[in-house]
């Protein structure tokens, strides 16, 4: 039983680690400045939790080999110890140092990530979450977005009636609104997260991003993407009976062909 | 030093009589409304035993749907993608309050706390017959929400607000939520109760001699979970009640102004972060209500079957401990993503590492038991080695979880599922596994039959690797949870074949759990007699009859002189020195 224990967990091991080592299944590649930093992290993480993963099961294995009781024949009894107190000093230090080692390593790309804000240059896009679709509005011209109301949202009329517009306000008039997000490729993006119902997620892999869109709040988020292509978006936090179909694109252009679908837009409203 | 042996010997004294009581007669007061805890114990053992099978029936129906959406189910016909999100409620919150928490704690805890600690019986025997029938009111009033208009909600275990507060965010977040709710309350005021009882027997109740650290790991592993969870049980109790109210009286707890479909919800104010905290201040230290018994025990058959004392039995206490008290401190890892402050982020995140190092300290512990022993091979040692295998890569995705950085990408993948799954959910059924061929033969006094014990452990054991191990690739591909279907998003579904692989793999791990099943109820009836103590043990469970009388011992007041892994001890007559046993002096 013994024998069998150990080529079940080793053969386990193998087949476990293998997946993980040939990347089999994996991150998409990276298309966002802050995915590198990312990515190596995984590989760090996964080298040393991966070695203390098949370290501990090729014991475990082995062990119920090596110590298996081989009956009445064996005169060798059990040992009797109450255990290590230096070992168990060795093996508690070795392990803080890992994981707080672990973690403050990664802490550079936290903070680039969430500490700091946008540049003062970014582009700014508001994306809106509703049951079950994204909006994404940029705030044209005059830089500054148009007033939203709650009461006048109404989902069954799309674009700004949608996102319950105030046409009152004079910063609305400019305001671009569109169901795809079009940004440019190398210029730092400001997402504004809002939602109308309940919480969404705004994720999107290839960009290594992720955040909440939490009604009431409007969140303000960072990434750079560094490769033109159409990206998709996937909701990422259970909003209801349609949350697996609530999903998007981001679309990154050069900027010169950002600024003309920007302008090409105005044009489209007056 | 012989560790476990030392101590004070002034022990708690108390008259045990306060909480003697009569054998009763009738079916009603010996069956159903006992106060007995052994068989209040069996009666948590069977009200987990249903609601599991019940959990696994619903886990079932998802994995078919998920992989074969058109499929008809007899009785059922099609399962509806808001129908999916119902069983992935129900799924979880079964699994998670009538399983995790009730098996192992209600029910084993139940049984042999007191035996173990030369009780006879619970400090609180009625305030222990309330807290059962109180959480089968619970299980009875979840179950109703499947039956009401509108079905079962759809908001997940998590029940995030605002979607599980507003009746119009989706099917089932009617009457169906309501029943959720309320459900939960009601759970949490048995657990309250059982909680108040645990500790109060553990501190109070003690046999002469048994002094705090010559316990069995079981025992303070069910100490400290009790702990828990009367500190988490009422923060939990509190945030239903509050939900309770933002639903039915118009209060705005958990709900800013806002919009459904572009009515207006009539709330403005309330915080959906503040349900979030709340949550998961009881949700996490519930995942080491859930796993602690399962170490404890774990720990326990490993020395049992070993032969051997448990490698540094003070620091497994001081570990069970430490997981205990840095449990609390780090509920926000759990909401990286949701808007939290970044820079809290950062600190539940070390908090969350640092519960690493003690449980890195019990698997070491583990393996030093298994080290140099003289292992047998018998069921409940099985599932014990199956159960460190799963801990282990069950924790080692932790670590990728607990870093903002990684989580920013793995959260609400499966990858997260894969990681709890394994830890909480599989690791800790190993332990009710384990625990249930251990002492099966105390409890009904026959043994179980082993060739079905091993072939079920084969099957389980392998089957829970090739279901959850793909998932952290699913997890890892971007792929993510509580979604019905994967066909709308091509990186998603793209994955498709790893669903179908998971899907095969469950049905037959879920096949193999009716071999548990018929060896369980075959056993009780024709399975070989039992001794009094069939594996050789030392704590004081096995020094009673089989199954042990009313009052435990028989009369007899059990007097411990010594710790509770006395095997193998150079010069002692047997491989084992009960803990009843006068002592001997040991060399090292």
């Amino acid at each position: 039983m013994g024998l069998v224990l150990l080529v079940v967990i080793w053969l386990i091991t193998l087949i476990g680690s293998y997946f993980i080592i040939a990347k089999t299944w994996w991150l998409p590649v990276g298309a966002s400045a802050a995915a590198a930093g990312i990515d190596h992290h995984f590989t760090v993480s996964y080298i040393l939790m991966g070695g203390v993963f098949i370290l501990a099961q090729l014991a475990l294995g082995w062990f119920a080999w090596k110590y298996r009781d081989r009956g009445a024949a064996s005169q060798v009894a059990a040992h009797y110890s109450h255990g290590n107190t230096k070992l168990e000093v060795v093996w508690t230090i070795l392990t803080v140092i890992l994981f707080v080692g672990l973690n403050l390593a990664s802490e550079p790309i936290w903070s680039s990530e969430r500490l700091h804000g946008a540049s003062p240059g970014a582009v700014q896009v508001e994306v809106t979450a509703m049951q079950f679709a994204w909006y994404f509005r940029y705030a044209g011209p005059d830089g500054k977005f148009g007033a939203t109301k709650p009461e006048l949202e109404d989902a069954s009329l799309g674009g700004a009636g949608a996102l319950g517009l105030d046409s009152n306000d004079p910063a609305s008039k400019d305001d671009v609104i569109s169901g795809i997000m079009v940004v440019p490729v190398n210029r730092e993006i400001e997402v504004i997260l809002r939602s109308h119902d309940v919480i969404h997620s705004f994720f999107v892999p290839a960009m290594r991003f992720k955040q909440d869109a939490v009604p009431g709040l409007a969140i303000h988020m960072h990434f750079t993407p560094i490769q033109t292509g159409d990206y998709e978006i996937a909701c990422a936090e259970l909003c209801g009976l349609g949350h697996y179909k609530m999903h998007g694109i981001v679309k990154v252009v050069s900027d010169q062909e950002f600024s003309q679908w920007l302008a090409a837009r105005e044009a489209e409203k007056q | 030093m012989a560790g476990g042996t030392g101590g004070r010997e002034a022990i708690t004294m108390v008259s045990h009589d306060a909480h003697a009581h009569a054998a009763p007669q009738g079916f009603i007061r010996k069956y159903i409304f006992s106060l007995d805890h052994k068989v209040i114990g069996l009666q948590y053992f069977f009200l987990a035993l249903v609601a599991v099978f019940t959990g696994m029936f619903l886990s079932l129906l998802m994995r078919i749907h998920l992989v074969w959406p058109n499929a008809s189910i007899p009785l059922l016909g099609e399962i509806k993608p808001e129908t999916y999100l119902s069983l992935l409620t129900m799924h979880g919150t079964i699994m998670v309050f009538f399983v995790l928490t009730t098996a192992p704690q209600g029910g084993f805890g139940n049984y042999f706390l007191p035996i173990q600690i030369g009780a006879p019986d619970m400090a609180f025997p009625v305030l222990n017959m309330l807290s059962f029938w109180t959480t089968f009111l619970g299980f009875v009033v979840l179950v109703a929400a499947f039956f009401v208009t509108g079905g079962a909600p759809l908001h997940g275990w998590t029940g995030y607000a605002p979607l599980s507060a507003l009746p119009s965010a989706g099917p089932g977040e009617g009457l169906g939520a309501d029943l959720w709710i309320i459900s939960i309350a009601i759970f949490c005021i048995g657990a309250l109760m059982g909680a108040l009882n645990f500790i109060t027997t553990t501190l109070d109740m003690r046999a002469k001699g048994m002094t705090l650290m010559r316990m069995p790991l079981t025992c303070w592993a069910w100490f400290i979970t009790a702990i828990l969870g009367l500190l988490a049980f009422g923060v939990l109790l509190s945030a239903g009640i509050l939900l309770l109210m933002d639903r039915n009286l118009g209060t705005s707890f958990f709900v800013p102004l806002g919009t459904v479909n572009g009515v207006l919800t009539g709330h403005k104010g309330g915080s959906p972060l503040l349900w979030q905290h709340l949550f998961w201040f009881f949700g996490h230290p519930e995942v080491y209500i859930a796993i602690l018994p399962a170490m404890g025990l774990c720990s326990q058959l490993l020395s049992v079957f070993s032969r051997k004392p448990i490698f540094g039995y003070k620091a497994m206490v001081y570990a069970i401990m430490a997981i205990g008290f840095l449990g609390f401190m780090v509920w926000g890892h759990h909401m990286f993503m949701s808007s939290m402050s970044p820079y809290s982020a950062f600190a539940f995140s070390i908090m969350t590492m640092g519960i690493g190092v003690p449980s890195a300290i019990k698997t070491f512990n583990w393996l030093g038991t298994l080290w140099r022993g003289r292992i047998r091979f018998s069921s409940p040692m099985l599932f014990a080695i199956g159960f460190v295998s799963l801990f282990v890569v069950g924790g080692i995705s932790g670590p990728f979880l607990a870093q903002p950085v990684l989580d920013i990408y793995l959260h609400e993948t499966y990858f997260v599922i894969a990681h709890f799954h394994l830890i909480m959910g599989v690791a800790s059924i190993f332990g009710i596994f384990a625990a249930t061929y251990y002492w099966f033969p105390k409890m009904f006094g026959r043994m179980m039959n082993e060739t079905l014990a091993k072939t079920h452990f084969w099957l389980t054991f392998v089957g829970a690797y090739a279901i959850f191990m793909p998932m952290h690739y699913y997890g890892m591909a971007a792929g993510l949870r509580r979604y019905s279907q994967g066909t709308e998003v091509a990186w998603i579904n793209a994955l498709a074949p790893i669903q179908k692989f998971i899907s095969i793999a469950a049905f037959i791990t879920i096949a193999g759990q009716f071999i548990f099943l018929i060896n369980l109820f075959w056993s009780m009836k024709k399975g070989e007699k039992a001794a009094d103590n069939p594996w050789e043990a030392t704590t004081l469970e096995w020094t009673t009859a089989t199954p042990p009388p009313h009052d435990n011992f028989g009369g007899v007041t059990p007097v411990v002189y010594t710790g509770p892994y006395e095997y193998s001890v150079p010069g002692a007559p047997k491989d084992y020195v009960m803990q009843t046993d006068a002592p001997v002096t040991a060399k090292h």
